[in-house]
């Protein structure tokens, strides 16, 4: 299985690879729109700002292979969150694969921003990127802007406030977390994601 | 509040994992990659692997045994050592690195804390501060890889992490040299002061003996994690057992 990790910027591409790799897949880190474009998954990773990270993919000519992308696609942390709309953070624009803006984490002195560490998964529905994993299974996140509930969303976390942790709509997917580094959960997430048919 | 972290801690000197007390005397504990997985497979939750004396020596990590571990690991790993330039760090991250810790660096230079956290943002940049009550007052020190090379910096340990927060440090990890290797428990004193001061995640480092040692640093300190090496390596104690200890005591931590 072939699988482009999309390069927009500085990021943890490399520990994504390794996941990937640990599960048989052949991974690429790439922002060759061609290469992309011909992959039988596409990584969205994390990374930075979103304002910054989607003003790369434009410069890079990805937005158009992004969203005409045929075959499943997930994003990861940042790369979730440029899957919707907007975003608040920098007042980005995002792909629009997924409806809704990215708002800023009600950041407290109970929950002080980012949200970092291990929080729980609440399944919001059935979905085969969340077989084999256990309700309240944990999850290594970090953030400090959320991604709105909705019909797209699968499992959502609480940190301050409920928001999405993990989302599908067509073929489009996503995580707030990192399944790269959530142990034996993120390991399942990464492994269903790879089986999804196409 | 996310569970509570339990971070195994992989000091390496020479390609080699060594503890010593008080930054002195390293002993041998063994190689970095089989201890990396020995932690990942009974429950770490962060792994963080400082090359301690890349600052002292003026040379950065070394990348090929960075990969060699990230390959292996499917929890965060944060990399210390030598690290002085946005450059080095990036290579870190195209290495397999979660997370970036500096230390002696951004003493040298605070502004790399903020030119870090705009190019791989806040989450991704750690600030470690070496520390030690002198004359009533804890203080920051340096390069305390070697012996020969510890320096006492003019900052005051309370001073500097507050300012290394404002200038885009995502995490603080507080390592209290007075008690570090001794197993004598944490310096709650010391971390209560600093996370009444900072809004970022505080990470408690240095002393830890036994499993009630942490439940003391989470209980009283609220540190978000609490870091060990020593008591890990010789098998003393093990991570399952402090998490139990944890949980009893009623703080969340993952099972």
């Amino acid at each position: 299985m072939s699988v482009a990790i999309v390069k927009v910027g500085v990021g943890n591409t490399a520990s994504v690879a390794f996941a990937l790799e640990r599960l048989g897949a052949k991974a690429t880190i790439t922002d060759d729109p061609a290469v992309i474009a011909e992959a039988q998954r596409v990584v969205l990773p994390g990374v930075g700002a979103a304002a910054h990270a989607m003003r790369r993919i434009d410069e890079l000519g990805l937005r158009a292979t992004l969203r005409a992308f045929p075959r499943p696609l997930i994003g990861v942390c940042l790369g979730l969150q440029l899957l919707y709309e907007r975003s608040e953070e920098g007042d980005a624009e995002g792909l629009g694969l997924l409806p809704g803006a990215v708002t800023m984490l009600p950041a407290s002195t109970q929950a002080p921003s980012p949200h970092m560490g291990w929080s729980k998964l609440a399944r919001v529905r059935e979905h085969a990127l969340l077989d084999g994993v256990e309700d309240g299974a944990y999850a290594y996140f970090v953030h400090s802007y959320v991604c709105p509930l909705g019909e797209a969303t699968i499992a959502a976390a609480r940190y301050g406030g409920s928001f999405t942790a993990m989302a599908q709509q067509g073929n489009v997917y996503g995580c707030q977390f990192h399944p790269e580094r959530s142990g034996a959960v993120g390991a399942r997430v990464l492994a269903n994601f790879l089986a999804l048919p196409c | 509040m996310p569970a509570r972290r339990i971070i195994a801690c992989l000091d390496v000197k020479g390609g080699r994992v060594v503890k010593g007390v008080r930054f002195e005397g390293h002993a041998d504990m063994g190689d970095p990659v089989e201890l990396a997985i020995r932690y990942r497979d009974s429950g770490a939750d962060e792994i963080v692997i400082y090359d301690i004396t890349a600052s002292a020596e003026r040379r950065v990590i070394d990348y090929s045994w960075l990969s060699a571990i990230a390959r292996h690991l499917d929890i965060p790993l944060c990399v210390a050592g030598g690290i002085r330039s946005v450059a080095q760090a990036i290579a870190c991250l195209e290495h397999g690195a979660d997370k970036i810790s500096i230390n002696s660096p951004a003493l040298e230079r605070p502004e790399f804390i903020t030119e870090l956290a705009e190019v791989a943002g806040t989450q991704c940049v750690v600030v470690g501060v070496d520390s030690r009550m002198i004359d009533g007052a804890w203080s920051a020190f340096q390069y305390t890889g070697d012996v020969k090379t510890i320096t006492k910096t003019a900052r005051l340990t309370m001073d500097w992490i507050v300012e290394a927060q404002e200038r885009g440090a995502g995490e603080i990890v507080l390592n209290c040299m007075d008690r570090d290797g001794t197993r004598e428990g944490y310096d709650i004193a010391q971390l209560k002061a600093a996370r009444a001061r900072l809004s970022i995640p505080l990470v408690a480092s240095g002393g830890a003996g036994t499993p009630a040692d942490f439940v003391a640093a989470f209980a009283e300190a609220d540190v978000s994690g609490a870091l060990a090496a020593g008591i890990l390596h010789s098998g003393a104690v093990g991570i399952a057992d402090i998490k139990r200890a944890v949980a009893q005591a009623g703080v969340e931590v993952r099972p």
